[in-house]
């Protein structure tokens, strides 16, 4: 915590200003509020108790297969906590995390603009989404849900007998969020640039979030009409998916993973946006390849959309759909794999220090490449046949939604801390998180992998002896994991009273948000910026050795 | 396998060795590629690291490396799909000699039922050397049935047919799991497969009094008066179904379908489906009349017409006949 990484050329101001935190403090001037930068604080703290939610069920599942025998929970109990972590952490917390708490906060910043072009809808995303946090929470209470995050028919429709069509319906209006922050996003970016921010001006994280933004409006549709389907289905016992009333249980599959593959897009792109911005800064070094990683998110959304069937290579489709696929699939790796050698290649000759936000973007680079790269294999026809539905799948998907979008967000929320809460956080318990997070991380997953290509199928409450001592690792590794995240929320809320007060632009980076107060007044900025300088202008943002400390 | 740490499941199929020569390919170019990637990024993050005085040396960016890292990759990634590809398409394409065995899935438990008659619960039997093929079916739910050793998994659907094959090469005692999620007992829904040498399983084979199975539906074909209709002499009411298996059959809407084991039992289910062209839509479902297990003696039996009686052989191979016409075999 020696240095507190503010530059010495810059004093703190010394009177508050009027800033949007202290521009009101009732509970109705937070409630009632259309300043995107409130509701983003709002959703952070709706999606921070989601993901502690999420995360007391993964403890709890680590906890049940330390053992081979069942005994810690039920069969009916472990099948509801699978199911409860799965919804609550992909429906709850991955796909709003990025877009809605620095999406919100910072669209408008980077842009330029006093707020999100609809502040109500933005308000009323927020409501709908603890609307369907709350529903869910009852469904929960009320006994909970076993069909698994996916739903699957028929299973979800003549099988469970639990809450189904409670849980569907807190998914569905969940969904309506998530279309009114994308609605917001692609308005804004479109409409409210500042002058002279043209697109092939727009910062890196402005681009993710749009091509997010795509996805959001055009995929969350399916997903919601496939969810009203079970629930006929279950209510009226009309024929679509189960066989016995005429209806055809892969289809649900097809409509499923049309949303539910680009989803892990939506959850996957506005981390790739924050990682731009990370790497940029600590390396003082326009990106490597500006255009190729910009169009590569709008690549990804596209192609995003031509996959979904490679979850289903084993559920009963032609071979010849199969094949094409397959084929499709490996698409997808190009714009992904291109984004981690522009990134590498922005680090060649670049000045670096290793901050916090950094040492994330370092670890996202790590998870994200294994998790892609094990991607591959499972678009592979041969292995993926022989690793689909294990823990080989689990592993794959926790080292990109995990891996991947939470070092994005944890580096971004490092990064941006200071603007958004007008305190440092301390440095060094920061770098000692981030060191649990990725040990702790790898320690948890690595050994799925294993775990999985040794034949351990997924959801399984009990399992045969020999595979107890790799379950074990990684409930070792998830306790190292667990700590990792907590230690974030403790230090960040012990920064806001106690942390050094930040500068306006503490880390002397390039971008619109900097060139406001920390924290950014109601209205964002005192008279509107106008660009006349191309995205990551580090050659002219004077070289302040981070290092300097500064006397307080 | 070692039972204490298990790193490499056990080889007990002609596709294991194959599935695993692909895994150590991927394994070999994942792995070079992440060294290539971490080292790329610790040397430059060391190097290239904040010394006073030295600045960052803007580079806007390289329009020849973008393409050649985006090209050559997705020529690496080919390779992946082509053998990928050819893999899979053995996978789905099971010999025509193979021994057949019918499952039938339920919560939470598998049904196995030999052509010999021979059942089982929980366990498949099997030869070594023998290419068997499994006709899936659930009662249910998705259930997937998976062989680790065998490297081979198949989603097993209610409502319709799915198939799987392999050829055991080591005999032994493997896992069986069901890998799709089905419910309270999922995790408890697996059991044996028991890869036998051929005289050994011959003995065991021979240890169980009952019908082959398509005796069984032979009897049904009786009983349920499929017979009168569905008629050996001549074309009755229905189809003469002699040799129809796995032929083409043009249907009265004009299209020709394959008479696979999914159209018989369609046929027999949901007749008015696929109506074959010059019949008419006049025979009576019998949804919720057969059980699952009394369907695949039916379709067992249906399929037994197609192979020309002892002291024909050589028939077989003949070139589909018109379905109109009547089979010369027989």
């Amino acid at each position: 915590m020696a240095s507190t990484a503010i530059p010495a050329n810059q004093a703190p101001a010394s009177t508050p200003k009027l800033n949007y935190l202290n521009n009101g403090h009732t509970l109705r001037s937070w409630l009632l509020t259309t300043d995107h930068k409130r509701i983003a604080l709002l959703y952070l703290i709706s999606v921070s108790v989601f993901f502690f939610l999420g995360g007391f069920f993964a403890m709890l599942i680590r906890l049940e297969l330390l053992t081979p025998e069942g005994d810690l929970l039920q069969a009916d109990t472990y099948n509801k906590v699978f199911t409860m972590h799965g919804m609550i952490m992909v429906f709850f917390f991955l796909i709003p995390v990025v877009p809605a708490v620095l999406g919100n906060f910072l669209v408008p910043l980077m842009v330029g603009a006093k707020d999100l072009a609809f502040p109500r809808i933005n308000l009323l995303s927020w409501y709908l989404y603890v609307i369907a946090g709350a529903l869910f929470l009852h469904c929960m209470i009320n006994g909970g849900v076993d069909t698994g995050w996916t739903f699957y028919t028929p299973y979800s429709t003549v099988g469970s007998n639990t809450n189904v069509i409670e849980a569907g319906l807190a998914v569905f209006i969940a969904g309506f969020s998530s279309i009114f922050t994308g609605l917001n996003f692609i308005v804004t970016v479109h409409r409210m640039r500042a002058p002279g921010l043209t697109w092939d001006r727009l910062p890196l994280f402005i681009w993710a979030n749009y091509a997010t933004a795509l996805i959001m409006i055009l995929g969350t549709p399916v997903v919601a009409i496939t969810i009203v389907l079970v629930a006929v289905e279950r209510l009226f016992h009309l024929g679509i998916f189960d066989p016995r009333l005429g209806g055809d249980p892969v289809l649900f599959q097809h409509l499923f993973w049309f949303y539910s593959h680009p989803a892990v897009y939506i959850m996957i792109l506005p981390s790739m946006g924050v990682i731009s911005e990370l790497i940029t800064c600590f390396s003082r070094k326009r990106v490597f390849g500006y255009k190729f990683v910009a169009l590569s998110s709008i690549a990804i959304a596209v192609i995003g959309f031509l996959v979904w069937a490679h979850h289903m290579f084993v559920a009963g489709i032609s071979l010849y759909a199969a094949m094409i696929f397959s084929f499709l699939t490996f698409f997808v790796g190009v714009p992904s794999a291109v984004k981690v050698f522009n990134w590498t290649a922005t680090l060649y000759r670049g000045s670096i220090t290793y901050a916090t936000p950094m040492l994330y973007a370092f670890g996202f680079i790590g998870l994200f490449t294994i998790g892609g790269l094990t991607g591959l294999f499972l678009a592979t026809l041969g292995i993926d046949v022989h690793v689909t539905d294990t823990y080989f799948v689990v592993a794959h998907f926790h080292y990109v939604m995990v891996g991947g979008v939470l070092m994005g967000y944890l580096g971004g929320m490092h990064f941006w801390w200071p603007k958004i809460s007008g305190r440092m956080y301390p440095e060094g318990w920061a770098k000692l998180s981030a060191l649990f997070v990725f040990v702790g991380f790898n320690l948890t997953f690595f050994p799925q992998f294993i775990l999985g290509y040794v034949g351990m199928p997924r959801r399984y409450w009990q399992y045969p002896a020999e595979f107890q001592v790799l379950n074990v690792l990684s409930t070792a590794g998830s306790s190292v994991l667990a700590v990792g995240y907590l230690l974030p929320m403790i230090y960040l809320l012990w920064s806001l009273k106690y942390g050094p007060i930040a500068t306006d632009n503490p880390w002397n980076a390039a971008g619109l948000e900097w060139k406001t107060s920390s924290p950014p007044p109601t209205f964002n900025f005192d008279e509107t910026p106008v660009v006349t300088w191309e995205a990551y202008n580090y050659d002219e943002i004077p070289d302040v050795p981070l290092e300097a400390p500064v006397a307080r | 396998m070692s039972k204490f740490l298990p790193l490499w499941p056990d080889q007990a199929s002609t596709m294991a060795g194959q599935v695993d020569a692909l895994y150590i390919y991927l394994l070999l170019v994942s792995g070079v590629m992440t060294a290539v990637i971490f080292l790329a990024v610790a040397v430059l993050a060391i190097k290239y690291r904040r010394v006073p005085g030295r600045e960052a040396h803007q580079i806007e960016g390289s329009t020849i490396l973008e393409l050649s890292w985006s090209i050559i990759p997705f020529f690496v990634m080919l390779t992946f799909f082509i053998w990928g590809a050819v893999i899979y398409f053995q996978e789905r394409t099971p010999p025509a000699d193979a021994t057949e065995v019918y499952v039938v899935a339920k919560q939470w438990m598998w049904k196995i039922e030999h052509m010999e008659g021979q059942r089982e619960i929980n366990e498949l039997h099997v030869p070594t050397g023998q290419n068997v093929k499994l006709i899936m079916t659930s009662q249910d739910v998705i259930h997937s049935f998976f062989i680790p050793a065998f490297r081979i998994k198949q989603d097993v659907l209610p409502g319709r047919y799915t198939t799987l094959w392999f050829k055991a090469t080591a005999p032994g005692r493997y896992h069986l799991f069901c890998a799709e999620y089905c419910g309270t007992n999922h995790s408890g829904m697996g059991g044996d497969i028991v890869v036998m040498e051929p005289q050994d399983y011959a003995q065991w084979m021979a240890g169980g009094p009952s019908a082959p199975l398509q005796e069984t539906g032979k009897q049904l074909f009786t009983t349920l008066g499929c017979a009168t209709c569905h008629r050996s002499d001549v074309q009755g009411r229905g189809p003469n179904l002699q040799g129809i298996y796995n032929k083409p059959v043009l249907l009265e809407d004009g299209r020709t379908v394959i008479a696979d084991e999914n159209y018989v039992r369609e046929s027999i289910l949901n007749p008015t489906a696929k109506i074959v062209s010059g019949f008419k839509p006049v025979m009576p479902t019998f949804q919720g009349i057969v059980s699952d297990e009394q369907l695949n003696a039916l379709v067992a039996y249906v399929k037994s017409l197609a192979q020309p009686p002892p002291g024909t052989a050589g028939l077989q191979n003949q070139p589909a006949a018109s379905p109109a016409q009547p089979e010369k075999v027989q």
